[in-house]
């Protein structure tokens, strides 16, 4: 048995209810959890006041933004290389997770921006490549919605996620030329330096832990219901062929 | 493929508006903006190369779904596909066609249409280095736009959100050019990032954009 046993949407459908189901759970818990520890036993900041706390919602989310497009353009690869239905699949249904993710980083950027930097939105490059990314959702998810069969919708989608990766990635180092940055630097990285204050550290920890657990719930949830939505069309055309 | 893309150049030209009808809609963005934001110099010239190539990337896109649409309605694509000559090649013969008749009239007429939003002088020259320099990125995303959108009906609206996303590096790289000549900065680096840009397009997207077709042939 090999790992691309799992592309049997029998028994994908067989394995992934049971870590769907936790993965909810796992979601939920860390978001409550993190959420309320985040909002209500964390100091306010000594610069920003209480709208630090938008953190607990904004980098998750935008952190998740990208990393969703990542993950659809692995799973278009597989579908283009390996053609498994699953996979082409799962890449549609992360799309509208991740476009929610951007909208989220995007609207909380926003609610932020206004009392801190003093204005909504700001054509800085970070905040610019995250509205060229939303862009890129839109586009690839009405290519799905625009083509009838199901395979060269595949097909088709799966080349755009290339070639827009390539085009989201120059994007984001065009933008940095036309106007320089109000966004502050990375909050997060693996060298411990450049992270933000251990007390609102921790907490943030554990809400991109369930925002990444909600991630998978979503996409486990939306492949699974693509997959049956796929077999009710199959049974359909079934039935109308014996009509006829 | 020259054959090709003298069979698209000489229906473009007897057909009429393929031809015609981007420079056409580039004069009239022009003729617009000083209605738009008013008429005087002060106002005009520092926008004056922004404006001239999103002016020029609408008209390039105004054009685009024609790259196929039409041989797919009149079977001749299918014929293509057919025919002994590879699909990148004949995705490369489409792109340059789809230049010479919209990209290379835009650039030649964006230093001359400068003149209406009081373009500093040096501009007229990088203007018409940049957009030189860019619009074959844009026919050639476009063509690949264009593949992904044939078996669509009424696929131009998708076209352009496709499309446009995509534009983006080379409208920031191109009007930053165009900008940076006009003050009289030095332009090098945008200029060899948007020569990047294009020659990575050229590199990569014919194949894209065979893979493309190939599908919405199958």
């Amino acid at each position: 048995m090999s790992f691309w046993s799992f592309a049997n949407p029998t028994r994908f459908l067989a394995v992934t209810a049971l870590p769907m189901r936790a993965a909810f759970w796992i979601a939920g818990l860390c978001l409550a959890g993190g959420l309320i520890w985040g909002f209500f036993f964390t100091p306010d900041d000594y610069r920003q006041g209480a709208t630090v706390k938008i953190i607990y919602l904004h980098v998750p989310s935008a952190l998740l933004a990208i990393n969703a497009w990542f993950m659809m353009l692995v799973a278009s690869l597989i579908w283009l290389i390996r053609r498994h239905h699953v996979s082409a699949l799962a890449a549609r249904a992360a799309a509208p997770v991740g476009v929610t993710m951007t909208l989220v980083a995007l609207v909380t950027g926003a609610v932020w921006g206004q009392p801190m930097w003093g204005t909504w939105w700001a054509w800085d490059p970070r905040l610019t490549s995250f509205l060229i990314l939303f862009l890129f959702y839109l586009g690839y998810m009405a290519l799905w919605e625009a083509i009838e069969d199901p395979d060269t919708a595949a097909d088709l989608t799966s080349v755009l996620c290339l070639v827009g990766s390539v085009f989201a990635v120059l994007s984001r180092y065009a933008v940095n030329f036309w106007n320089q940055g109000l966004h502050q630097g990375a909050s997060l990285s693996l060298d411990a330096e450049e992270n933000v204050a251990d007390v609102f550290y921790h907490p943030l920890l554990v809400c991109i832990a369930g925002f990444v657990a909600l991630f998978i719930a979503l996409v486990l949830l939306r492949t699974r219901t693509e997959i049956r939505a796929r077999r009710l069309h199959a049974m359909r055309l079934r039935e109308r062929m014996a009509d006829a | 493929m020259l054959r090709l893309i003298g069979r698209d150049l000489t229906l473009a030209i007897r057909s009429g508006g393929g031809f015609g009808l981007g420079l056409a809609f580039f004069l009239i963005v022009v003729v617009l903006v000083p209605f738009g934001v008013g008429p005087e110099t002060a106002r005009l010239a520092p926008i004056a190369p922004g404006i001239l190539w999103i002016a020029a990337l609408l008209a390039c896109l105004l054009s685009l779904d024609r790259i196929f649409a039409l041989d797919r309605e009149d079977g001749a694509l299918d014929l293509l596909a057919t025919a002994p000559l590879p699909l990148e090649a004949l995705c490369l013969s489409k792109a340059v066609a789809h230049w010479l008749t919209t990209g290379l009239p835009l650039s030649l007429a964006g230093g001359a249409l400068g003149v209406f939003l009081s373009l500093p002088w040096p501009g007229h020259f990088w203007l018409t280095v940049s957009l030189a320099l860019g619009t074959p990125a844009l026919s050639l995303i476009g063509c690949f736009g264009a593949a992904l959108t044939v078996g669509v009906r009424r696929g131009g609206l998708l076209l352009s959100l496709l499309v446009l996303p995509l534009y983006i590096p080379t409208l920031v790289f191109g009007a930053d050019v165009a900008r940076r000549g006009a003050e009289g900065i030095a332009a090098g680096t945008p200029l060899a990032l948007l020569g990047a840009v294009t020659l990575g397009c050229l590199a990569g997207l014919p194949f894209a954009a065979a893979a493309a077709l190939r599908v919405s042939l199958r």
